[in-house]
């Protein structure tokens, strides 16, 4: 089934849409390999963490409280807060996940970053019944070649990172090559003028609410956008396609 | 100086990527979203993106920032200009570090 799942030519396809962004989140991943390390981290630890954790986020957030000798529970809570859009975006996905056994859709979970998420709901806007087998295997082959194109860019640029670290300046600001990949991509999802407003609510509420700790101003922006999408939108009116265009 | 309770608190970090991002489909107890909110949701991936972007573009330290003279509004323009001038991201990416990194590293913005 494995191999089946590699052929399919969605998968390529996965592969092919993460490919030019991979550049960006790559440098972004570099950047945070080399913070790990100037942290004081030690190498093996920040190894680990580049290759299992997968979330640059909340290793950014973690890595001081590491250093700092916080208690357990506070870093992985700390995380999981910082995380959280990572929830809304299950909520999303789950019809499309359902027909998995239990440890299939963790995987597919753990793998799914923001961009996957961003790709997979643009390709497949609406989920298939769980009896059209053809249009199942096509979607996770897509978030298969999607998620593989991903994780080996982030964390083969991480462990570069974690590698070059002293060679590498922060106050370059290669990072900043990670906001310029997701610009492109919002800009390819501005498909509709509500998605506009979406986009606009959710950043000026995202700067509004920015002292509010854990990254939650993220989620308030989320659900802001979300709501003055939903009252704006015209009663009666039929789900919105997403990716129709663009 | 690697310890065993580090080593623990980063297995811990990585099940919590797990967890987060499976929240919602972890039960295979069966519901529905309603309506409205399903519908809502499909607002939620632009959304997302721009909550993550726009602080990091427009603010320093917390503060929205003061000044014109930043490289990163000059590289946010031109990504984005690039984006609708000829499509791609890669593209986009390169475009807006074409500006960003002299104005940041020579100018100092």
């Amino acid at each position: 089934m494995t191999a089946a799942l590699l052929l399919h030519p969605e998968f390529r396809q996965g592969v092919r849409d993460m490919a030019p962004v991979a550049a960006g989140t790559a440098a972004w991943g570099l950047m945070t390999g080399v913070a790990m390390v100037k942290s004081g981290m030690s190498l093996f630890e920040a190894v680990l963490m580049g290759v299992i954790v997968f979330a640059g986020s909340s290793q950014l957030a973690a890595t001081p409280l590491i250093l700092a000798s916080a208690p357990m529970w506070v870093i992985l809570a700390t995380a999981f807060c910082v995380n959280l859009r990572f929830a809304v975006f299950s909520a999303h996905l789950r019809p499309y996940f359902m027909h998995q056994p239990l440890w299939r859709r963790l995987v597919s979970g753990y793998f799914t970053a923001d961009l996957t998420y961003v790709m997979f709901t643009h390709r497949h806007p609406l989920p298939v019944s769980p009896d059209d087998i053809a249009s199942l295997r096509a979607q996770e082959a897509y978030l298969a070649g999607n998620c593989v194109m991903g994780w080996f860019s982030w964390v083969g640029a991480s462990l570069l990172g974690i590698a070059l670290a002293n060679a590498i300046p922060m106050h370059w600001g290669l990072g900043f090559a990670g906001i310029l990949a997701l610009l492109g991509i919002l800009c390819s999802l501005a498909s509709s003028r509500l998605r506009v407003v979406s986009a606009g609510v959710a950043g000026a509420a995202a700067v509004a609410a920015f002292a509010l700790p854990l990254k939650l101003n993220i989620l308030v922006a989320i659900a802001a956008a979300v709501a003055v999408c939903l009252v704006l939108e015209k009663p009666g009116m039929p789900p919105p396609k997403a990716g129709s265009a663009a | 100086m690697t310890d065993g309770w580090t080593v623990m608190t980063i297995f811990g970090l990585a099940i919590v990527t797990v967890i987060t991002r499976s929240f919602f489909f972890i039960s295979s107890k069966p519901w529905t979203l309603p309506a409205w909110a399903q519908r809502g949701l499909h607002y939620a991936p632009i959304a997302a993106l721009s909550a993550v972007i726009i602080p990091e573009i427009v603010m320093t330290q917390g503060q929205l920032i003061a000044t014109w003279q930043d490289a990163r509004l000059f590289a946010a323009l031109a990504g984005v200009g690039w984006f609708f001038w000829r499509r791609g991201v890669l593209g986009t990416i390169i475009a807006g570090m074409a500006v960003y990194l002299p104005l940041h590293i020579g100018l100092g913005w």
